[in-house]
């Protein structure tokens, strides 16, 4: 069983965050990054080419991660494979003992840098989870039988700020039964989309992790504001304010978990390329 | 219907640079519906080509120019055919292919066809059925998700709507939104992955 999987399993507070992979091979910074992050957070997300970015693959990172002893979660998306890679990639991710993984669709190629990519989406997230829960079993979606079985810790994605919510918390549910142990939200900056979210959840049968997004500057707030994340206008007001935005943006970040640290099963930190803040974020949080 | 456009004149100008003497075939049936290949498109098409100095020897509007008995009785016997270099088709892919298995000519698209789709207005036009030879549409209230959802999700949305629009087009309404007002079973139940033996090139052979 993985640590993380391990971590789910107890009763404790679970910590996460991600790294983006680099568009090409040099992963020094990558690297840095990782080796202040180690001891400090129970599992490192790795993005598959994230925002239909192409980026080098998170399979060979979540590799790289774990020789250096963190605890990587694989994000394996729906976008870029069929149901034979996909179930490859699976297997390849067990055979270097990457027990964890994320399941999602992957943002549209239309949004990332080649938009003129043929979108795959030959299985759905709920099929993959499926699908993972098959390969366990020993045997491969045609029903063929594998030589040497795979152990996956597996999880997707929700977001609490969907409207309706009762229709994501209806995905949520299907994603369960199909076979998601754990959840990894996309950002929560509201109190009042966290509790009305917090308490549809309650009997969902899975370790939701809620997204803490570090804001970098009011800009940034403004357009995750634009796009429906719904940002209070407190922290909109502070971060024009401030004359160092990135530290107000790790002050809201502290708040956050603060406010919502004792209501939930942990908190998943996505930090954009600023993951150097993330241990000074949960020592003042109180996580530290 | 096929909802198509017309490619754009200068594009077709240079696929007829060396040719002189054109032959236009438009459709009755799609391509009218959409104003892009009907009699007054056709006319429209002969005007503006012979100013630019081609010769055209004919036009025809076929009622069905994707049914090869409506091109072997309407087209393929046309004494004008015999004085022309090339056909410039208005119609979809499947009018075009289906001439020609017939006239052995240079055809010329002058559409680009765009989708199986339900019109508003003339120019506003929404994908809805993929002719994927496994119609689902007893399920999701009616509403093609494979289609209408961008990533053809089926077993619910994906995370990326903002205000109920679609992460890749926010004119369009997230269809998971729209199928779940009409029934929240699609939500409750377990789809398969598809069988896309049924659905992709070259199983959608039809023989019978």
């Amino acid at each position: 069983m993985s640590r993380f999987s391990e971590r789910l399993k107890s009763k404790k507070f679970i910590i996460t965050c991600e790294l983006f992979p680099p568009k090409g091979t040099d992963l020094t910074n990558l690297l840095e990054k990782a080796e202040r992050l180690k001891g400090i957070v129970d599992g490192v997300n790795v993005t598959d080419s994230q925002r239909a970015i192409m980026r080098i693959s998170p399979l060979a990172v979540c590799h790289i991660l774990k020789e250096k002893g963190l605890e990587p979660i694989f994000q394996l998306t729906c976008r870029d494979r069929n149901r034979i890679a996909l179930q490859s990639d699976l297997l390849g991710a067990s055979a270097l003992g990457i027990e964890n993984v994320l399941i999602l669709s992957g943002d549209h190629p239309t949004i990332g840098d080649h938009p003129e990519a043929k979108p795959v989406y030959d299985l759905d997230p709920v099929q993959l989870l499926k699908t993972a829960r098959t390969l366990e079993k020993g045997e491969d979606l045609a029903g063929r039988r594998l030589k040497g079985i795979p152990k996956f810790c597996l999880g997707a994605v929700a977001n609490p700020s969907f409207e309706p919510l009762e229709l994501q918390i209806l995905m949520m549910e299907k994603k369960v039964r199909a076979g998601a142990e754990f959840f990894q939200t996309q950002p929560i900056f509201d109190l009042k989309t966290f509790k009305n979210f917090k308490e549809k959840i309650s009997k969902l049968g899975a370790k939701v992790i809620i997204g803490i997004f570090l804001l970098k500057s009011l800009k940034m707030a403004q357009l995750m504001d634009d796009i429906g994340l719904k940002i209070p206008k407190e922290y909109l007001k502070r971060l024009g304010k401030t004359e160092d935005p990135l530290k107000e943006g790790m002050n809201i970040a502290v708040d956050l978990i603060k406010n919502i640290k004792n209501e939930c099963d942990g908190v998943h930190l996505m930090a954009l390329g600023k993951e150097e803040c993330i241990p000074e974020i949960l020592r003042k949080a109180g996580l530290g | 219907m096929i909802i198509s456009e017309q490619k754009p004149r200068k594009e077709i100008l240079e696929m007829l640079t060396d040719r002189k003497r054109i032959f236009i075939v438009g459709c009755a049936a799609c391509a009218t519906k959409c104003q892009t290949g009907g009699e007054d498109e056709v006319k429209e098409m002969k005007r503006e080509l012979e100013k630019e100095g081609k010769k055209i020897t004919g036009t025809i509007v076929l009622d069905t120019p994707c049914d090869e008995r409506i091109v072997k009785k309407d087209l393929s016997s046309l004494p004008a055919l015999k004085n022309s270099d090339s056909l410039l088709i208005m119609a979809c892919g499947v009018g075009l292919q289906t001439i020609g298995n017939l006239i052995d000519r240079l055809l010329v698209p002058a559409l680009n066809p765009l989708f199986a789709g339900t019109t508003e207005r003339i120019g506003r036009y929404y994908e809805y059925c993929s002719l994927c030879g496994d119609c689902l549409l007893d399920e999701f209230g009616g509403i093609c998700p494979l289609t209408r959802c961008a990533k053809g999700l089926l077993n619910g949305p994906c995370g990326g709507a903002r205000d109920g629009k679609c992460e890749v087009n926010d004119e369009v309404d997230c269809i998971w939104a729209l199928i779940y007002e009409k029934t929240k079973e699609p939500l409750k139940t377990y789809y398969e992955s598809r069988d896309y033996k049924k659905i992709l090139q070259p199983g959608k052979r039809v023989v019978r």
